[in-house]
């Protein structure tokens, strides 16, 4: 779990009915929802590709790696473009948001450590919990996700059976 | 890439020291060859004088010495050996070496200069004390003495282009003692003089028996726009008697050097014969040719790739549009599209030859180190492929050319023991196979001992002991990760020990591999490759609501699924094309894809290496062009696909991996045989 010590610039979001904030630095571009292709066979977690300025990026859903549920696009989702390391290869990632706010600075006093217990999610997806007005962010460890997330995608013996069937 | 000169050099050095290792291995084979003699010492020569240019004193210094002592070869004073061979191959990486690592000692090249010298030391020719020092050698002997006559002038540009005409005349002066005079009737006046441009003209009055072929080499690079004339000096200085039968050939009739403007003279005049054509005529055709940073080419490539994307949408729009003016426009740009892409891709391709090359002194090494007779046999060298694809084979073509050497053909005893000839031979063989490069590794060694693999197969838990399994599929797991049958590891390699690398590398190229072996008569493995790895022809198909990429080059045809067959849900799914059983896949149920699936299905056989498979889909959309996008690192476990790409209508399409689908099938034909076999039993 990485310490803050500078105000972090951040772009906050809403996945479910949870605020989310997502270092601004590692931010690309915000689309409106795209047509995605669906990838047979990946993990929900990545489970479709879309076209960003001539490129194929995956389509991610943080919801499931926090396990939440899961809901129909509306007008307010955006896909937030981002720059990561998968397996230590840079990547593109787009993510899914159901509505997309601003962007702010947390001040470092303001972020505490995911506590052990006590939460919904795994602890170790979770870099820090920061405070403004009142209301608690969530800073996913964007890193750590796509690293174990990126793992679980897809089950090529289950395929294989299947197609062998 | 960088604009540092010297790393021009280092690169043009590494591409002549090749050059010169392959006129080297070809001389061994055929050492008669005097147009081989003269490549090589081309090379040398080249290689002296870019090297001195930059600043690789050490080596120019090097070069000389090796140039001097192979000039006795070139003189056909010294016969062509493989012991020859084999020091000059130990001085060419000596060169390489100090070209590498210019600070490093020069210790080593002494010891080969000296065994240069010894080999090549002249038993034969009278003037023997010619060779005991190089530099000697380098002038020729002052004993046998001729005047000639040397005026010669440069193209204007010269200077602007780094002639150094001091330096000219210095080699001049190195051939025999001479006089020089400068020739300054062409300077003009001072009001339109150009300061960059060369004007003087020189004379030399060289003593020397014959500096035809001398000058040939001073002037190497400078013949083209150039005025030489050589002449004797008979009139002014009677020549002595020259004694050599050598030399009486070499100064047979007056031979005058033309050049663009032969300055008229009693002598006769006369175009130089025979020895020099080769030259020439490389001369003309080298400088066609232009030398541009590799990652210039990539770029281009992604341009052209989002160019073909772009027009794909236009093509599109036109299509549904009622304008004729955007129909021709858009179809103008599909054709001038795919003529670019075509040429883009073009300029990718290198002929596999210059790859090929590399490993004759693998096998030359090898076939020393191992004590094995070998005959080393490369076909299909024009065979071309993308140069990434190129680059990124060398390492597995080592791999298995090592691995076919080593372990694949038996020593010299064992083969005559078998009744074989001593001589064993690997074969390196490149040929298109549609839109597939087929590149083989084939020896006629003792062959892949199918018992020994199994059983290590079993001991490494890859395999259960009552676990049926075809050969084929047995071979594949010599390239599972840390597979080796460690009972005929050596030093040098193991069968199994990095081949999983190997094969890795394939499989990132899109490529697969495959091996046969016949007992008793050898091994082939056989690498297929795509032609490239950036633009295919795709066949789009739908299934369900999702659109797929198929590689045409790997589609043999279309048919439609049989009513009786597509209502047969589950179990024997094969087809009957034209009286061969295909295994088909539906694609629905490998995807699982949701609803019903169209009344009136396709299936898209496919073909990859010896296999076939159907695949069952909704829809045949039509073909396009499909530009290959790498799929990221969260998709790539994904078998089924190897990479995507975009629609003309911007949406993204995966792009099916055919070879791994072909698997599929056949893992289904097999299992099926496997229940029928049992059933029948």
């Amino acid at each position: 779990m990485t310490a803050f010590t500078e105000p972090m610039r951040a772009l906050t979001l809403r996945l479910d009915d949870e605020l989310f904030a997502i270092e601004a630095r590692s931010v690309r571009e915000i689309l409106d929802l795209v047509p995605v292709t669906e990838v047979p066979n990946a993990s929900p977690f990545a489970a479709g590709l879309i076209n960003v300025r001539g490129r194929v990026v995956p389509l991610t859903d943080l919801k499931v790696a926090f396990g939440m549920q899961s809901a129909e696009p509306d007008q307010d989702t955006r896909i937030v473009v981002i720059e990561t390391e998968i397996e230590g290869e840079p990547s593109v990632v787009g993510i899914l948001a159901d509505k997309v706010y601003d962007v702010t600075d947390i001040e470092p006093a303001a972020i505490e450590e995911a506590p052990r217990v006590g939460m919904r999610w795994r602890p170790d997806y979770v870099r820090g919990i920061g405070k403004r007005r009142g209301e608690f962010i969530i800073i996913p460890d964007i890193h750590r996700i796509f690293e174990l997330e990126g793992r679980r995608s897809g089950s090529p013996n289950a395929s294989e059976e299947r197609a062998a069937s | 890439m960088s604009s540092d000169p010297t790393d021009t050099f280092r690169q043009e050095a590494r591409e002549l020291l090749e050059q010169l290792e392959q006129g080297l291995l070809d001389l061994e084979q055929n050492p008669g060859d005097a147009d081989l003699v003269n490549s090589v010492f081309r090379a040398l020569h080249t290689i002296k004088g870019s090297g001195a240019m930059f600043g690789f004193t050490d080596v120019a210094a090097f070069v000389h010495e090796f140039e001097t002592a192979f000039d006795k070869v070139r003189k056909g004073l010294s016969p062509i050996t493989p012991e020859l061979v084999a020091v000059a191959l130990d001085a060419k990486d000596h060169v390489h070496h100090l070209i590498e690592t210019p600070d490093a000692a020069t210790d080593a090249g002494d010891a080969i200069l000296a065994a240069l010298r010894g080999i090549v030391e002249p038993d034969r020719f009278p003037a023997a004390p010619m060779a005991q020092s190089a530099t000697v050698a380098a002038n020729v002997a002052p004993q046998v003495t001729g005047r000639w006559r040397i005026r010669f002038k440069l193209p204007e540009d010269a200077l602007v282009h780094g002639t150094n005409p001091l330096l000219l005349l210095g080699e001049i002066a190195d051939l025999g003692s001479c006089e020089v005079t400068a020739l300054i009737d062409s300077v003009p006046t001072l009001d339109v003089l150009d300061p960059e441009a060369c004007h003087l003209g020189w004379q030399v009055d060289l003593a020397h028996p014959d500096p035809t072929a001398a000058l040939d080499d001073v002037f190497l690079f400078l013949k083209d726009g150039m005025e030489l004339s050589i002449e004797p000096l008979a009139a002014v200085v009677a020549p002595e008697p020259i004694s050599s039968p050598v030399l009486d050939i070499l100064a047979e009739d007056v031979p005058v050097l033309e050049a663009d403007e032969p300055i008229a003279d009693a002598a006769p005049v006369r175009t130089q014969r025979e020895p020099r054509e080769p030259k020439t005529e490389t001369a003309e055709r080298a400088p066609t040719s232009l030398r541009v940073p590799a990652e210039r080419l990539d770029e281009l490539m992604d341009r052209v790739g989002e160019l073909v994307i772009a027009q794909a949408r236009l093509s599109q729009m036109a299509a549904q549009s009622s304008d004729g003016n955007l129909k021709t426009i858009a179809e103008e740009l599909e054709r001038l599209s795919s003529g670019l892409r075509d040429t883009t891709m073009g300029i990718r391709m290198v002929p596999i030859g210059s790859l090929f090359s590399r490993f004759r002194r693998l096998v030359h090494d090898l076939s020393r180190d191992l004590d094995k007779e070998i005959e080393f046999i490369t076909t299909g060298e024009d065979t071309e492929l993308d140069k990434t694809m190129i680059e990124r084979l060398a390492d597995p073509l080592v791999h298995l050319i090592r691995n076919s050497v080593d372990h694949g053909l038996e020593t010299a005893e064992q083969r005559i023991r078998a009744g074989k000839p001593v001589k064993g031979t690997v074969r390196l063989s490149a040929v298109y196979a549609g839109a597939e490069v087929a590149i083989s590794v084939t020896d006629d060694g003792a062959g892949l001992n199918a018992a020994r693999i199994r059983a290590k197969a079993e001991e490494q838990g890859l395999l259960t002991p009552e676990s049926r399994i075809a050969d084929h599929d047995l071979f594949q797991l010599i390239f599972a990760p840390g597979f080796s049958t460690a009972k005929e590891v050596t030093s040098l390699s193991g069968r199994g020990v990095g081949m999983d690398v190997v094969k890795r590398t394939i499989d990132g190229l899109r490529g697969k591999i495959e091996l046969s072996t016949r007992p008793g008569e050898g091994t082939t493995a056989t690498l297929r490759l795509p032609l490239t790895l950036a633009i295919i022809e795709g066949m789009l198909v739908r299934v369900g609501n999702g659109r797929y990429s198929i590689p045409l080059s790997a589609v043999e045809e279309c048919v439609e699924l049989p009513a009786e067959v597509a209502t047969h849900s589950r179990g024997r799914n094969f087809l009957d094309i034209r009286g061969s059983l295909v295994p088909f896949l539906r694609l629905r149920d490998l995807f699982n894809t949701p609803g019903d699936a169209d009344t009136h299905q396709k299936v898209v056989i496919i073909s990859s290496g010896e296999g076939r498979a159907g695949l069952v889909v909704d829809q045949i959309i039509g073909n396009n062009q499909t530009v290959i996008k790498q799929l990221s690192k969260l998709h790539t476990d994904l078998e089924t696909f190897s990479g995507a790409t975009i629609l003309g209508d911007g949406t993204v399409a995966l792009i099916l991996d055919t070879s791994r689908l072909v698997s599929y099938g056949q893992a289904h034909e097999e299992k099926y045989r496997n229940t029928e076999g049992r059933a029948a039993a």
